[in-house]
């Protein structure tokens, strides 16, 4: 049962952002596994994306100074745990939808045998897209070209344990 | 081992554990900032983007290690990181060497074949690490495995597809990359080597024996090199062995340069 603490907190985090994405809050990202409450002390155990994604920090203290921000709430720490590993398929229906209204192609849910995977044109939903380059501008998305409508886009990269 | 706390109980345990940590930590480390000095300099912008991406990943991997040993008690991982003497660094000679004469400044003359050489046959030996790693009798270790696994994966995709478009390229290109390979493989076993403890790290089952690593290694290495036509040599340990302490000067030019920019603001996260 989550208790009435524990979701007003929850209601605060979904209005944390990823800084580089603005429209997708870190509960879409599924990068939030454990609210402990005790008193008047909050502490998030959050999974990191990618290790090294310089965001982190960032998040880590955007999200302090919003849980910060309930009257109840005296102390709030992030700490970042890596087991359970975040993978891609943790991101939210809604999450997936708000990274296609960003333009940004939601990661496959199914990677191919080989790892290979294939994402559809955000923009115009086209399934004729080819791979540009695996690493995009951050270590969690790729670039990828659209032959049909001739743009450029970028996918969140699939991650999952089998790989 | 489920708890640094078990370990501290266990002396002979902890130095093993926290030797092969050094290894893992100091390796990936000297890499990434070997790496980093490429920014602005690789083949085209979108390697550019894919390299620092990669730099970046793997100095997360070095700071993951550095915060398990300071779990055990090692001292702040920053200060693992970024303070330690050369001698006392655990890294493989190989990866502190500099990218090629110059300076990543002035008139840096690199060469890519090296980089994509060195980086691609790490990245293979990585891999064949942290699926060891996965089983590590240290569960702190064998979790941090399996979240380095996912990123790793990409790393290792990039260097061999850079790895077999150069060696099958044509003009210079693949003579560049033999001399590259037989210039790589003179110091590689340094980094396929868990070191003076080697028995007592494989004892512990914390990661499966050196030359079982090694043998793994050269399978994987084989199913690029036959039917690319290239040899692989004989790996070999020239310059030393840097899991005892053996450096080079490069690796005193690498550490001045680091703790330059860690002085200067040492509070800031990397
Ligand atoms: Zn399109």
């Amino acid at each position: 049962m989550m208790t009435t603490y524990e979701q007003s907190v929850r209601e605060m985090l979904a209005e944390v952002k990823d800084p580089e994405i603005d429209s997708v809050s870190v509960l879409d990202l599924g990068m939030i596994e454990k609210i402990i409450i005790t008193d008047n002390a909050v502490q998030v155990e959050m999974l990191p994306t990618f290790m090294g994604c310089p965001a982190l920090e960032i998040i880590k203290k955007n999200v302090e100074t919003k849980v910060l921000e309930l009257e109840w709430v005296e102390h709030a720490e992030v700490t970042f745990i890596y087991h359970p590993p975040w993978t891609s398929d943790r991101i939210t229906a809604k999450g997936r939808e708000r990274l296609k209204e960003f333009g940004i192609a939601p990661p496959p849910t199914q990677p191919g045998p080989d790892g290979e995977w294939h994402v559809d044109c955000p923009y115009c939903q086209s399934t004729y897209t080819t791979m540009d380059n695996i690493f995009g501008p951050t270590a969690c998305r790729s670039i990828l070209y659209c032959k049909h409508c001739k743009n450029p886009f970028e996918a969140m990269k699939p991650v999952s344990t089998i790989m | 081992m489920k708890s640094p706390q078990e370990v501290n109980a266990d002396p002979a345990y902890k130095q093993a554990l926290t030797e092969l940590l050094y290894q893992l930590a100091d390796d990936d480390f000297v890499l990434a900032f070997r790496g980093s000095e490429w920014l602005g300099l690789a083949p085209h912008i979108e390697e550019d983007v894919a390299f620092s991406s990669i730099n970046q990943d793997t100095m997360g991997h070095a700071a993951m290690y550095y915060q398990l040993l300071e779990d055990l008690g090692e001292g702040k991982a920053d200060d693992l990181a970024h303070g330690r003497k050369a001698f006392e660094r655990k890294n493989a000679i190989l990866l502190e060497e500099v990218n090629g004469p110059g300076h990543y400044l002035k008139e840096p003359y690199y060469d890519w074949a090296f980089a994509v050489v060195r980086h691609y046959f790490y990245a293979q030996a990585k891999k064949v690490k942290i699926d060891s790693l996965k089983n590590s009798s240290y569960e702190p270790l064998a979790q941090a495995a399996v979240k380095i696994n996912m990123e790793l994966y990409y790393h290792l995709l990039h260097w061999k597809t850079w790895f077999t478009q150069l060696a099958s390229a044509k003009g210079e290109a693949p003579e560049r990359m033999k001399k590259a390979v037989v210039k790589v493989c003179q110091d590689f076993a340094g980094v396929l080597t868990l070191g003076p403890k080697a028995d007592e790290i494989a004892g512990f089952h914390l990661i499966e024996d050196e030359n079982q690593l090694k043998q793994r290694w050269v399978n994987e290495m084989e199913k690029v090199f036959s039917p690319s036509g290239l040899q692989l040599p004989e790996v070999e340990m020239v310059r030393g062995d840097g899991r005892n302490g053996i450096h080079t000067t490069d690796l005193d030019t690498a550490l001045e340069t680091l703790s330059e920019v860690y002085r200067q603001d040492p509070a800031a996260s990397w």
